[in-house]
């Protein structure tokens, strides 16, 4: 597993994330990460190969609601903290378009 | 000092409930201690003095017009800043909930309020719980009582720091991979981690939502069991809530521990323990078999990778939940000129740099070509360690480990170095991968005067023994005349 991780990857996992990296501050970035995935590679020492991979650790399953209409967040309430509304709505640049 | 402080939490309840001692008379006492304490702490992010004192007042009102009181009336508690309240803020200790306001109440915390608790505000914290320290929160560091130059651990040391120096008598934090007993630890307190499933996760604001559970810290064992009674069972507003009975907790305190047994896990020991933790771990095994209790070995060999599989499946989820952070509907927004580029401008504004390193590394593990690679490895290492503890279970009623391996570190001592700080959790994220309860004990102070403690895991649901265990060693270490000693020769 290689130990190093490029500008570009940087760059490319920031857009994912959705949070914006200034130039200056990727190769540092790049080294920190770097550092931490290595130690992950730790996991390549224990032999997994008859465990199930787990993703929860109790025995729950599909839990769900019953289908009956039950009081709920008032739009008001769920508006107060709205940067920027209109009316009902939340308000922001707009979704589609460029990128 | 009010004496009404040096009251337990049991004490006071009565002295309220008999109405020997006014909520409102507790409550002020804590909040003048706030105010001549907090300053040099910064255990609290916010503090809600006319609220808690009205609140105390409508409690002994309603006590004098005949209302029952709660197991908890009168008691004041501190909220780590991820629980949502419609009181005050809720900020995680973060730039990018600065001023939020939650639309509605955590579960745990409307459950201690039921009890009639008297909240006094919200705890500093790392943010976003990503952290062991307490210096990643966005409004400064939290300073450990018994030592301001070292840490109070974390992510919940706020809290920990208030119930340590009196400025609480209980808190309520979170643990995710350590963030309850650390901090515990670190301020010679007991933390439990419960059950994952034992306590509503709604209205803990989510960093690992296979991982986070929120926990008591408290001065002794039956104020954690009194607490953990009040909070634990089943939610239908959680779907990971379990639905299965709590027991009696504060019976299991009274109860002795001869005849159960304690595994240890000696090759995961040899190294690494700082001398005092090594010597103060051994100590207490020897007290629980003074007591009738059967130390026994155990093999726990998955548990070395139980960091790293922590931090590769942690920063996945987190990076999952914490993208709902993008300015659209509340918290801090900075402008762009469309969606994507508002986000990554507010993201990058209101995160600190813990949280976008864990964030990208998160984006990163589950990103395609590295998915197979980290996080399938990470579930499968999760996997191991659950079928590890079912093994270890057969031969014990719970397995004893230090909650970390040295005491309390210096503020700046980790900072540097990321993975040196993931590495103050070696011992602590094993029970949160596998779902098991955990508590934390304090057992002693180490050469530096900083306390130390033990860590026990039990098998799921089986929180009572636990505490049963707790309780063995608390008495037989007598940590609270330790510590009355430790503070009186510093004064």
């Amino acid at each position: 597993m290689n130990a190093g991780i490029s500008d570009d990857t940087i760059r490319h996992v920031a857009h994912l994330a959705r949070i914006q990296v200034a130039d200056d501050r990727v190769p540092a970035l790049a080294r920190e990460l770097a550092t931490v995935l290595a130690y992950f590679d730790k996991l390549n020492e224990l032999d997994t190969s008859h465990v199930e991979p787990l993703t929860r650790s109790v025995d729950l399953h599909s839990v769900t609601a019953a289908d009956e209409p039950r009081p709920c967040l008032a739009t008001e309430e769920a508006l107060a903290a709205a940067p920027e509304r209109d009316g009902g709505f939340f308000k922001v640049p707009k979704v589609l378009g460029d990128s | 000092m009010d004496p009404v402080v040096e009251l337990s939490a049991r004490q006071l309840r009565d002295a309220v409930a008999s109405r020997t001692v006014t909520a409102e008379r507790a409550a002020a006492a804590y909040l003048a201690r706030i105010r001549a304490l907090d300053p040099a702490i910064h255990a609290y992010n916010e503090v809600w003095h006319e609220a808690a004192l009205e609140r105390a007042r409508a409690l002994d009102r309603a006590i004098a017009a005949g209302q029952k009181a709660g197991p908890l009336a009168g008691v004041p508690v501190a909220l780590k800043d991820n629980l949502c309240t419609v009181q005050g803020h809720t900020t995680c200790s973060s730039r990018i909930l600065a001023g939020y306001r939650a639309p509605y109440t955590a579960t745990v915390v409307r459950r201690l309020e039921e009890a009639g608790a008297v909240i006094l505000g919200k705890t500093n914290m790392d943010e976003f719980a990503m952290g062991s320290s307490t210096e990643h929160s966005a409004h400064g560091p939290t300073r450990n009582p018994w030592d301001p130059e070292r840490v109070p651990g974390g992510s919940s040391g706020g809290a920990a720091a208030a119930v340590a120096a009196d400025l609480a008598w209980f808190a309520l934090g979170s643990d995710t991979g350590g963030s309850v007993r650390q901090p515990a630890h670190c301020c010679g307190l007991v933390g439990l981690k419960p059950t994952y499933g034992r306590v509503s996760r709604r209205g803990l604001v989510a960093f690992a939502s296979s991982l986070d559970q929120v926990g008591p810290l408290t001065k002794d064992v039956a104020d954690c069991a009194a607490v953990y009674a009040a909070i634990a069972g089943h939610d239908p507003g959680d779907s990971t809530s379990l639905d299965a009975p709590v027991g009696d907790p504060l019976a299991a305190v009274e109860r002795p521990p001869r005849g159960l047994a304690v595994g240890v896990p000696r090759a995961l020991l040899e190294t690494g323990l700082a001398p005092d933790v090594a010597a103060d771990f051994a100590s207490c095994l020897r007290d629980l078999q003074a007591q009738g209790v059967a130390v026994v070995d155990v093999a726990l060999p998955a548990l070395p990778y139980a960091v790293a599989a922590y931090c590769v499946l942690a920063t996945a989820e987190a990076s999952a939940n914490l993208a709902r952070y993008d300015g659209a509907r509340y918290g801090a927004r900075a402008a762009g000129r469309d969606y994507a580029a508002m986000a990554a401008a507010t993201r990058a504004a209101g995160f600190g740099p813990e949280v976008k390193r864990r964030i990208l590394l998160g984006a990163y593990v589950l990103s395609a070509g590295y998915y197979d690679a980290y996080y399938r490895r990470a579930l499968a290492a999760r996997g191991r360690l659950g079928a590890d503890f079912a093994r270890a279970f057969a031969a014990c009623d719970a397995v004893a480990l230090p909650t970390a391996p040295t005491a309390a570190f210096r503020l700046g001592e980790r900072t540097g170095d990321p993975l040196r700080m993931y590495l103050s959790d070696v011992f602590t994220t094993a029970a949160n991968l596998a779902g098991l309860p955990a508590v934390t004990v304090p057992t002693g102070i180490d050469g530096d005067g900083l306390p130390l403690s033990l860590q026990l895991i039990g098998p799921a649901l089986r929180e009572e023994t636990l505490l049963t265990l707790a309780a063995a060693v608390e008495r037989a270490r007598g940590f609270r005349a330790w510590k009355e000693a430790a503070w009186t020769s510093r004064r």
